[in-house]
C-alpha cells in the first residue's frame, strides 16, 4: 500500500503542496470569488424582493384608487338620480299646471258654446213660432176668412208647438 | 496498487526546504489541476449578471448549497465559514471527480490525491484546528463544557468527560480516514474488477464470457457508484466540518 510504504518519503511533500494548493483555493476561490458570487445572488434576491414589494404597493394603490373611483362614481350616480327625479317632478308639475290651464280654457269655451247653442236654440224656437203664427194666421184668414188677433194665434201656436 | 504510488515529476525529487523533501509529484500535479480547474469553474460564474447564464447558475447553486448547509447546521453565525467550507467541498469534489477521469484510454494516469491520508489528513487537521481556534476564541475555557452534556449526573461527569474528549479527539482522524478509505476502496475495487476482465480475457474466450463480461458490466455500475461516492464523500467531509463548527460556534 503506497500510502503507508511511501509515507516517510512523501509526507512532507504531500503536506507542503496540499497547504499550497488548498491555500490557493481558499484565498483565491473561497475568499476572492465566492463572496462576489454570493453578493450577486444576494443582490438579485434583494431586487426580486424590492420588485415584489413595489408591485404589492402598486396593487394596493390601484385598489385604493379603484375604491375612491367607485365611491365617486356612486356619489355621481346618486346625484344624477336625484337630478333626474327632480326634473321628472318638475316636468310633471308643469304638465299638470298646463293641463289645468287647458282644462279651464276648454271649460270656458264649452260653457260659452253651450250658452251660444242654447241662445241659438231659443231664437230658433222663437222664429219657428213667428213663422208658425204667421202661417196659421194666413191659413185661417184664407180658409175661414177670419182675421184673428195676433196674440190669440200666437198663444194657440205656442200651445200646439209645446203639446204638438 | 501502482495507481496510488507517488512519483516525483520533472526531476524534482531533490527539492527540499529545511531538510524536508518537497518534490513536485504526480499527487502535487493533480492538486494543482484540481485547484486550477476549480478556480476556472468559479471564475466562469462571476459574470455577475442579473439573469444568470447556465455556468453562473451552476456556480451560484454550489455557493447556495454551501450557504444553506451552513445555515442549517450552524445557523446565522455560519455565514462567515462559507469561503472555507466552499473551498473544502469543491476542492475535494473536484479532486475525487478528476481522479475518476478515464484518462488511461489516452495513455495518461489520473491520480486521486484524496486516496492518500497524508493529503486528506491535512484537510482534516485544518478543519479540526479551525474548530479548536474558533471554540477557544469564542468561549475561552468554557469550551470544555462541550464535553459535559446537559443533565449529566455529577458522579458521571469524570467518565463522560473522558468519553466525550476521546470522541472529540478522534474527529480529525475519522474525518481524514473516511475520505481516504472511501476513495481508495472504490479505486481498488475498480482495479480488481478490471484485472478480472483482462486476465480472464487473456485466459480464453470461455472464461471471459463467464468471469470477464459480468465483471465488466459490474464495473460500469460501480463507476456510476464511484461518481456518487465522490460527491457524497466531499459532502460528508463538508457536512461534518459544519457540524463540528456548530459545536465550536454554539456549544450545546
Amino acid at each position: 500500500m503506497p500510502q503507508i510504504a511511501q509515507l516517510a518519503a512523501t509526507y512532507s511533500s504531500q503536506i507542503f503542496w496540499m497547504l499550497i494548493f488548498f491555500g490557493f483555493t481558499f484565498f483565491v476561490v473561497g475568499r476572492g470569488m465566492v463572496p462576489k458570487v454570493m453578493d450577486t445572488v444576494a443582490q438579485r434576491d434583494k431586487q426580486i424582493a424590492d420588485d415584489l414589494a413595489a408591485a404589492e404597493r402598486a396593487r394596493a394603490q390601484a385598489d385604493a384608487e379603484e375604491e375612491a373611483w367607485r365611491t365617486r362614481e356612486n356619489a355621481n350616480r346618486a346625484e344624477a338620480q336625484t337630478l333626474i327625479a327632480e326634473a321628472r317632478a318638475k316636468a310633471a308639475a308643469v304638465t299638470t299646471e298646463r293641463l289645468a290651464t287647458a282644462q279651464v280654457a276648454i271649460d270656458a269655451t264649452l260653457a260659452e258654446a253651450e250658452t251660444r247653442i242654447s241662445q241659438a236654440r231659443r231664437s230658433a224656437a222663437a222664429e219657428i213660432e213667428d213663422v208658425a203664427a204667421d202661417a196659421t194666421r194666413e191659413i185661417v184668414s184664407r180658409i175661414a176668412g177670419l182675421t184673428l188677433d195676433d196674440g190669440a194665434v200666437r198663444s194657440a201656436v205656442k200651445e200646439n208647438l209645446v203639446h204638438g | 496498487m501502482h495507481q496510488f504510488s507517488i512519483q516525483p515529476l520533472f526531476g524534482s525529487e531533490g527539492w527540499s526546504i529545511a531538510g524536508y523533501n518537497i518534490a513536485f509529484t504526480n499527487s502535487t500535479l493533480w492538486m494543482a489541476i484540481a485547484a486550477v480547474t476549480l478556480a476556472f469553474f468559479v471564475a466562469g460564474g462571476m459574470k455577475r449578471q442579473l439573469v444568470p447564464g447556465r455556468w453562473q447558475m451552476a456556480v451560484e447553486s454550489f455557493t447556495g448549497f454551501i450557504d444553506g448547509m451552513l445555515a442549517a447546521n450552524v445557523g446565522p453565525g455560519g455565514k462567515k465559514y462559507v469561503p472555507y467550507i466552499f473551498s473544502l467541498f469543491m476542492f475535494i469534489l473536484f479532486a475525487n471527480f478528476l481522479g475518476l477521469l478515464p484518462l488511461g484510454v489516452i495513455g495518461l494516469h489520473a491520480f486521486t490525491f484524496t486516496s492518500h491520508f497524508s493529503a486528506t489528513g491535512v484537510l482534516a487537521v485544518l478543519s479540526f484546528a479551525i474548530v479548536l481556534i474558533v471554540g477557544f476564541a469564542k468561549h475561552k475555557l468554557h469550551f470544555f463544557s462541550l464535553f459535559v452534556p446537559h443533565g449529566t449526573p455529577v458522579i458521571m461527569i469524570p467518565l463522560i468527560f473522558c468519553v466525550e474528549l476521546i470522541s472529540f479527539l478522534v474527529r480529525p482522524f475519522s474525518l481524514g480516514l473516511r475520505l481516504f478509505v472511501a476513495m481508495m476502496a472504490g479505486h481498488v475495487l475498480l482495479e480488481v474488477l478490471s484485472s478480472f476482465v483482462i486476465s480472464s480475457g487473456n485466459a480464453g474466450i470461455g472464461l471471459f464470457a463467464i468471469a470477464g463480461l459480468p465483471s465488466f458490466i459490474l464495473m460500469v455500475g460501480i463507476c456510476a457508484l464511484e461518481l456518487l461516492v465522490a460527491g457524497i464523500q466531499a459532502y460528508v467531509f463538508a457536512l461534518l466540518t459544519c457540524v463540528y463548527l456548530n459545536d465550536a460556534e454554539n456549544l450545546h
